[in-house]
């Protein structure tokens, strides 16, 4: 067998040399990621697993990871890092760098990754002793190694101490502790250039000589580095930056650098520096002339003139030749151009649909293959799309005037829906408009599609994917219910589950069991293109169905058997360890407007302070906090231009007054009977307006917790105190989906899916307005509170506006109670539908208690004692409470 | 020396203990024999604990294998760590099961090759996967935890290696591997262990492909199962357990072209039938076996769960009418 670098993760990376330049990926490292070093310190680790995920999905094939801090516990975080990843597959499957200068940290690491990894890094700075017997030991835990140049005397800084350094390491290695040479990669140190100072002149020309040096003189080897280093007297200059990094690469693989740590953001295409700036960074680089550093530092400075470079730009694209021109506009998401260039195409061709199936297909192609490498981001592919759409709309009356069959061939055919009751579909448009680029036909049937138009519709037109998403908590029986008609009709057609409430439990648990096919849970639109083309491809679908319903079923299996039935009580153990609340001082607050409060015209412009944006990125797959993430790294380029985009369509429809808000309003006397909650008329305290039931928590407390209930924190009847209850209902939705459908007409579903997630967000934050507005003014219990609107998203105030159908009151039907108390529908516009969603769908509606007392918790399962109970209280069917109640109960 | 015999031929590997000693239908008195009658945990099913119960039956099975043919007898001791043997409560026993059962397969040996003056007849120590695996969480909720750490399996592996070592095995066979990293660990013991005792025996390595995805229960590919425990000298890399000879022939061929070690196969009867039984017939399996040596990929073959005597008798005979794979 050949002497090659070989490791492994889940799979194989045998390093030849044939093999090209091997990527590290170096942001799981909290040296060299400010926002990975803020995940550890935060014990964020769920976020820091997800950095691990991009660093693979952007084509790392060895993840460095790096726990080197002060402030950190290396041998801890270490452990709990990597015990996180490798139990991540589409992580695991490459090897690990474990790269720390703390022997203890290193060895931890070498405790419990499987795979074959690299230790990054040990020297012989402390002496051939140690040296060796940290090698011995890697050895003996299966790792290869990277040897820094660094000795006794210190760390290697020209040609000569380099290699000897190495030399020396090498022959240690291979005649004292038997070491592969093929398991030995050498850090031969990669130095800052253009620092000023003279001995630093050769730094790079050192690196690439030792790098030469050592693949001739020490056979089999490897040489590495972290390629960041060499162009640290650039910071703040990324375009002299990206461009020495490609540089310096360029020639240290022309030495025999065949593998090293390099941020894949900062580095340009070495073919397209522009040919000044390449020479003059060259000529340091290579130490070409005595004033190379002082020239590129004033060739640098004028670079930096950003104004100056974008203008360049912006006219050199249009240069390009046809196929350049009509890539750029898709991949950059340009309209401008795009019927100039389409037109000039459609002369070119025969036919033209072969515009399509050649100049734009390939544009598209290179869209997906940057979006698959994650080096394009979701808003950024819909914005391509919306050009592509635009481009085929132009083609259409030529192609059939031609009267050609307008049929592409496509990826595959794929059916997609939101189910019945529901109206959510955001999230799935943004899955439509994902796979439409990716070359997948979709048919949408849109919201509230029933199953037996979405199975004959999958019948008819012969689809090869079914999509299934949903929102609210019902929607996941009807996918269930969908699940099983399939079986039942002998319908063999893959099904994808997408949508907030849907999990991959419940997929494997509920979902995977009622089907022959397979059922992937898919958890947002860039995983949806990889799954729709593995389920889809010939070649692989076999294996990767079989891989996948392995892996539910394990899932399953664990699950169920983890499911340690959580030890409930019963419910009247329960309400005898309701919270104690002291009604006897009890004072409460009369609202100043007692009764109905309507508002058909509200000013939207007065909400726009209200809206919390962090989940408005988390729709578009940007993950991250406002207003940090438009500082942010990686995302932070994509993020401030999706925000500039929203507030310009919000600008838009603010002035177009496009979208209408409106919101009812009821505070009540009440008083609680038992777990229920009595509303009765602002005139006549006698007389019963409406019952909310509430559901009160069964799990077993422990140091004197209570089992709470919504209907605790109002007083009860027979204390005699006289106390009050608010619902409400608030839409900012009306006039939304007319909107979005223009957009959507308009071949923009950018724009189309961006006027939803606006109202959405809207819609939040006018229920936080009028929250605060009946705190202060209508009810008025909290006249003096002043919070800025991010205390109002960490919930600061007093009193809670918890909603049906969410963790404390997990029972949608008690909406119903609201709209009869407010005759909402008639009043407002928005109205239920057979699964209680709210139509508009961006709408909130809910209650506002206002002790101070009151916190929002949530309910967690409970026993059939309680539904049974719940039942008769509310004068339903058992089954029907069952059904409404399913995700709560543990029976 | 055992390297070569291997360039000259085939060598066969023996079957399993467990089918074995099923076939005897022993109650709880057997197994806790007059030493453990008092012992608190329940011990039927603990098939290691005879070694010292029943030290004659487990050496009849030797010679069952032996007479049909082995050339490798398997010690009775896969299950004999502590990590193992603490589901009954024998934690403190494990370098005894190990001791005695090297002893017991050592005297099988001797006294078939005193009878039949064969001398090239092999005991390679059993070392299982232990009950615990180091790189999966038992818990979705908690994927961080782990049941079981390195340092706690490369002890336990450490005293069983040193009873089979001391009791007079051959060979140090680690087998049926689920997870990798409990291999890494055993592995990491055989080194130092031999290297403080400047001892030098040979080390088989058999993993275990756990279903049609082609991977380990642990979740890697053949290849990456072969770089990761590549790094301590191996007599032979190979397969077992939980699949039949026909579904692990194409790991079997991927491993041949990928390893310069001499391989093994002692696949399964079969598949299990729905009552967990194997109804493969010697004969079946020997065909199937035929197909390995056909395509000349296999230095060792045995037989895994459900094989008998009988299937090792047929798949040495048609063992003999073939070259071995050269490395």
């Amino acid at each position: 067998m050949d002497k090659y670098l070989k490791l492994s993760g889940l799979e194989p990376l045998i390093i030849t040399p044939e093999s090209n330049f091997v990527n590290i990926g170096e942001r799981t490292n909290v040296t060299g990621s400010r926002k990975f070093l803020k995940y550890i310190k935060e014990d964020n680790f769920k976020s820091a697993v997800e950095v691990a995920r991009d660093q693979v999905e952007g084509g790392a094939q060895i993840l460095d990871v790096n726990m080197d801090e002060g402030m950190i516990d290396g041998v801890e975080a270490m452990t709990k890092f990597l015990n996180l990843i490798v139990s991540e597959p589409d992580i695991s499957r490459i090897p690990i760098m474990i790269d720390s200068s703390k022997w203890e940290v290193v060895e931890a690491g070498l405790k419990l990754v499987q795979g074959k990894c690299v230790v990054n890094s040990i020297s012989l700075k402390d002496g051939e002793k140690k040296f060796v017997e940290n090698a011995t030991k890697i050895r003996r835990y299966g790792a290869a190694v990277v040897i820094m140049a660094f000795d006794e005397n210190g760390q290697a800084d020209n040609y000569l101490r380099r290699i000897q350094i190495c030399e020396r390491a090498y022959k240690i290695l291979t005649k004292k502790v038997h070491f592969p040479p093929e398991d030995i990669i050498f850090d031969p140190n990669i130095f800052p250039v253009a620092t000023g100072m003279d001995e630093h002149k050769t730094n790079a020309i050192d690196f690439f000589k030792s790098a030469n040096w050592i693949r001739k003189n020490l056979p089999y080897s490897s040489v590495s580095g972290g390629v960041s280093n060499v162009s640290f007297s650039f910071r703040g200059n990324n375009k002299v930056r990206e461009a020495m990094h490609s540089a310096f690469l360029y020639h240290g693989i022309k030495n025999g650098m065949n593998m090293g740590i390099v941020n894949p953001e900062m580095l340009e295409v070495y073919d397209e520096i522009p040919k000044d700036l390449l020479l003059h960074i060259e000529d340091v680089l290579l130490n070409r002339r005595d004033d190379a550093t002082q020239r590129l530092l004033e060739f640098a400075e004028d670079l930096s003139d950003e104004k100056k470079t974008t203008k360049l730009k912006e006219k050199s694209w249009r240069n390009l030749d046809l196929q350049g021109r009509i890539t750029h506009s898709l991949v950059k998401g340009i309209d401008e151009f795009i019927h100039h260039d389409v037109e000039e195409a459609r002369k070119t061709v025969g036919k033209p649909i072969e515009v399509i199936e050649v100049f734009l297909m390939n544009g598209m192609n290179i869209v997906g293959d940057l979006f698959g490498s994650g080096k394009m981001f979701l808003p950024q592919v819909v914005k391509s799309a919306r050009v592509m759409k635009n481009a085929v709309s132009y083609l259409l009356p030529y192609i059939e005037s031609g009267k050609e069959s307008g049929k592409q061939k496509v990826a595959g055919k794929i059916l997609i829906a939101t189910v019945k009751g529901d109206v959510h579909d955001i999230g799935k448009n943004i899955v439509s408009v994902v796979l439409g680029c990716n070359n997948f036909e979709i048919i949408d049937l849109g919201v509230m599609v029933p199953p037996e138009k979405i199975l004959k519709t999958a019948k008819d037109e012969n689809v090869d994917l079914i999509g299934l998403s949903g929102l609210i908590t019902p929607s996941l029986d009807e996918m269930i219910f969908i699940a099983q008609e399939l079986k039942r009709q002998k319908i063999n057609i893959p099904l994808l589950i997408g949508g907030a409430t849907t999990s991959k439990a419940h997929t494997a648990v509920k979902i995977t069991p009622e089907l022959n096919t397979t059922v992937v849970h898919v958890n947002d639109a860039s995983r949806a293109v990889t799954v729709a083309r593995s389920l889809l491809n010939k070649k692989t679908s076999v294996v990767y169905k079989q891989t996948i319903r392995k892996e539910y079923e394990d899932f399953r299996n664990k699950f169920l058997q983890r499911q340690v039935k959580k030890e409930l009580i019963s419910i009247k153990s329960a309400r005898k360890n309701k919270i104690k609340l002291n009604w006897e001082e009890f004072e409460t607050t009369k609202p100043k407007n007692l009764g109905i409060t309507i508002t058909k015209n509200q000013n939207l412009e007065e909400l726009i302070e209200y809206i919390d944006w962090s989940p408005f990125f988390r729709t578009w797959d940007l993950h991250g906090r406002y207003p940090e993430i438009l500082e942010d790294k990686i995302v932070g380029k994509q993020a401030k231009e999706l925000f500039s985009d929203a507030n310009q369509l919000l600008q838009k429809i603010l002035k177009n007054k496009s979208l209408q808000a409106k919101s009812i309003f009821g505070l009540f006397p009440a008083n609680s009977v038992g777990d229920d909650i009595e509303v009765y008329s602002p005139k006549d305290k006698k007389k019963l307006l409406g019952t909310f039931y509430t559901l009160r928590q069964q799990l077993m407390k422990r140091n004197d917790k209570p089992n709470l209930s919504l209907s605790d924190y109002i007083a009860p009847k027979n204390t005699g105190h006289c106390d009050y209850l608010g619902v409400f209902c608030v839409t900012t939705g009306i006039g939304a989906d007319k909107l979005s459908k223009y957009y959507e007409n308009n071949n923009d579903d950018y724009n189309s899916i961006m006027v939803k997630a606006l109202a959405d967000r809207l819609a939040e934050a006018y229920a936080e307005y009028l929250h605060k507005k009946v705190r202060t003014e209508y009810w008025g219990y909290s006249p003096e509170e002043k919070f800025n609107n991010d205390d109002l998203i960490k919930e600061k105030y007093s009193g809670i506006r918890p909603a049906p159908g969410y963790p404390a009151c997990p029972d949608h039907l008690e909406k119903k109670t609201i709209w009869n108390i407010l005759n909402v529908e008639k009043n407002i516009g928005v109205s239920l539908t057979e699964s209680l969603a709210m139509w508009p769908a961006s709408s909130v509606s809910g209650y506002y208690f206002a002790n101070p007392s009151a916190k929002y918790f949530g309910l967690g399962k409970i026993s059939k004692d309680q539904v049974e109970d719940y039942a008769s209280r509310k004068k339903i069917t058992l089954e029907n409470a069952i059904k409404w109640l399913k995700p709560n109960l543990n029976f | 020396m055992i390297e070569k015999i291997l360039n000259e031929r085939i060598m066969i590997l023996d079957g399993p203990m467990g089918t074995m000693i099923q076939e005897h239908s022993l109650d709880e008195n057997d197994f806790r024999g007059k030493r453990f009658v008092n012992h608190k945990e329940p011990l039927k099913g603990n098939n290691d604990l005879l070694n010292i119960t029943k030290p004659d039956l487990i050496k009849t099975i030797h010679r069952s294998y032996l007479e049909a043919g082995a050339d490798i007898i398997e010690t009775n001791t896969f299950n004999s760590t502590s990590i193992s043997l603490a589901d009954y409560g024998m934690e403190k026993y494990a370098y005894d099961f190990n001791h005695a059962g090297a002893k017991i397969a050592k005297e099988a040996k001797d006294e078939f090759c005193n009878k039949t003056k064969d001398s090239e007849i092999f005991v390679a120590g059993s070392i299982g996967p232990t009950n615990r695996t180091a790189s999966l969480s038992p818990d979705v909720n908690d994927p961080a935890h782990r049941t079981v750490s390195f340092d706690n399996l490369v002890y336990c592996y450490s005293e069983q290696i040193l009873g089979l070592i001391d009791g007079g095995v051959d060979i140090l066979f680690v087998e049926t591997i689920f997870d990798t990293l409990n291999a890494k660990a055993a592995l990491f013991a055989i080194d130092k262990i031999k290297s403080e005792k400047k001892l030098d025996i040979p080390v088989m390595v058999s993993g275990t492909i756990t279903d049609a995805s082609g991977r380990t229960l642990s979740g890697q590919t053949v290849e990456a199962f072969v770089i990761s425990i590549s790094h301590i000298p191996l007599l032979s890399i190979g397969f077992n357990c939980a699949l039949g000879a026909d579904q692990l022939l194409p790991y079997v061929k991927r491993l041949s072209k990928i390893t310069d070690t001499y391989t093994s196969v002692h696949p399964n009867a079969g598949l299990p039938n729905a009552f967990g039984a194997y109804d493969q017939t010697a004969t079946e399996m020997s065909d199937l076996i035929e197909n390995y040596l056909k395509e000349n990929i296999i230095n060792i073959v045995g037989g895994c769960c459900g094989t008998k005597p009988e299937h090792i008798r047929l798949i040495a005979e048609v063992a003999r009418n073939y070259k071995p794979r050269k490395i």
